[in-house]
């Protein structure tokens, strides 16, 4: 955030005149504005995932091809992450939230972002089939193209089940790592990406409760908006339910020990009584939270810590047990 | 003769100038450290088909 124009926003930018006259140049733009548009903090969660399930694979890979890999799963995030601000720049305009990334902000050309984000996504799962195998880039292709065009382009404006259904698009990383060094997929990355696939709608939920009037405000159907604060609550619940026994199965089909499983029931109870607190918030007869949504709040920013512990007690319990 | 875009004040066109500096090493380090990994994948690949 060095620059005058990132920090001003683009309201004081000395460039603002001339970005704004002249909208088919990205002469705007600084290099971390064209960072910003891979969407870093999600690519380093990717890369941590999918790194777990590289590590976890039996066989050996290449520690250049080991981290040619990572790169091809960062680069292949980061690009979608680019495809998604392509085609939500409408949205992201009307949100607070997001009004201020390089697109809607004019300081990055749309088409310029569009055509990065090809490049990228291509030049990814080339790189990843020349330098590991068929299968792991098949994989990431497919990962692109879920995160792109089915949730993005078809589910994300048309239903409130968008997240659940996309979550997928993240779900993906392990089972890219694993595919990269044995070329095949198995059970166990199957469950990592069930973890995360169960793990995504509480998390987001969680986040959608108190920031729901921006949804709102761009007309995204996210499940507060459509069916209220209530019924998100309770489906946050659930999943959390859900998530507790998918977490556990690793260890109880015994692809893990009792590192793994005492951990993954400890951190998946917490989780269960944080969703637990956000049901039982107190809020109004319109399911409005009474206390600021602080129980929805503390439980987004534990699913953040929660997945990252369950992904280091997965590959803590390979090195001690195994 | 309308001036219209209107033109760079010299501060602007300094800021813009130190942008593309930006940008220009920036991806000369990108290339040169992708270079680099498909030398690195090739010895690797070499050294294991070999």
């Amino acid at each position: 955030m060095g620059s005058t124009i990132a920090t001003a926003g683009g309201e004081q930018s000395p460039l603002r005149l001339s970005a704004a006259s002249s909208a088919t140049s990205s002469g705007g733009a600084d290099w971390r504005d064209w960072v910003k548009l891979l969407k870093p903090r999600v690519v380093s969660l990717v890369v941590f995932t999918g790194w777990i399930g590289l590590f976890l694979a039996p066989g050996h890979l290449n520690p250049v091809l080991a981290f040619t890999a990572i790169l091809c799963i960062a680069v292949a995030a980061g690009a979608a992450g680019a495809l998604n601000m392509w085609y939500e720049r409408d949205l992201d305009a009307a949100m607070q939230r997001t009004r201020r990334r390089p697109i809607p902000a004019g300081r990055i050309e749309p088409g310029a972002a569009l055509a990065f984000g090809v490049t990228l996504s291509v030049a990814s799962v080339i790189v990843m089939w020349l330098a590991t195998n068929a299968c792991a880039a098949t994989i990431l292709a497919l990962s692109i193209g879920f995160y792109v065009f089915v949730y993005t382009i078809w589910l994300k404006r048309r239903t409130p089940q968008n997240i659940v259904i996309g979550g997928a698009a993240g779900a993906f990383p392990p089972l890219i790592g694993w595919a990269a060094v044995t070329g095949s997929v198995d059970v166990l990355p199957l469950l990592l990406f069930g973890i995360v696939f169960f793990w995504t709608p509480p998390h987001f939920w969680s986040l959608a409760l108190y920031a729901c009037r921006d949804y709102g405000r761009a007309g995204v159907p996210m499940l507060p908006v459509v069916a209220g604060a209530r019924e998100t609550r309770r489906q946050i619940f659930g999943y959390a339910l859900v998530l507790a026994l998918v977490a556990v199965l690793p260890w109880a089909l015994g692809y893990t020990g009792a590192v793994y499983g005492v951990s993954a029931g400890l951190l998946s109870f917490g989780f269960v009584v944080l969703s637990w607190r956000v049901l039982r918030d107190r809020q109004d007869e319109s399911g409005t939270s009474l206390t600021g949504d602080a129980p929805a709040r503390l439980n987004f920013r534990y699913s953040l810590a929660y997945l990252a512990a369950i992904f280091v007690a997965v590959a803590a319990d390979h090195l001690l047990v195994r | 003769m309308s001036d219209f875009p209107p033109r760079p004040t010299a501060a602007q066109a300094e800021e813009l100038t130190r942008r593309q500096r930006g940008r220009n090493v920036a991806l000369i380090v990108v290339l040169a450290a992708v270079a680099l990994l498909f030398f690195a994948i090739t010895l690797v690949k070499l050294g294991h088909f070999g």
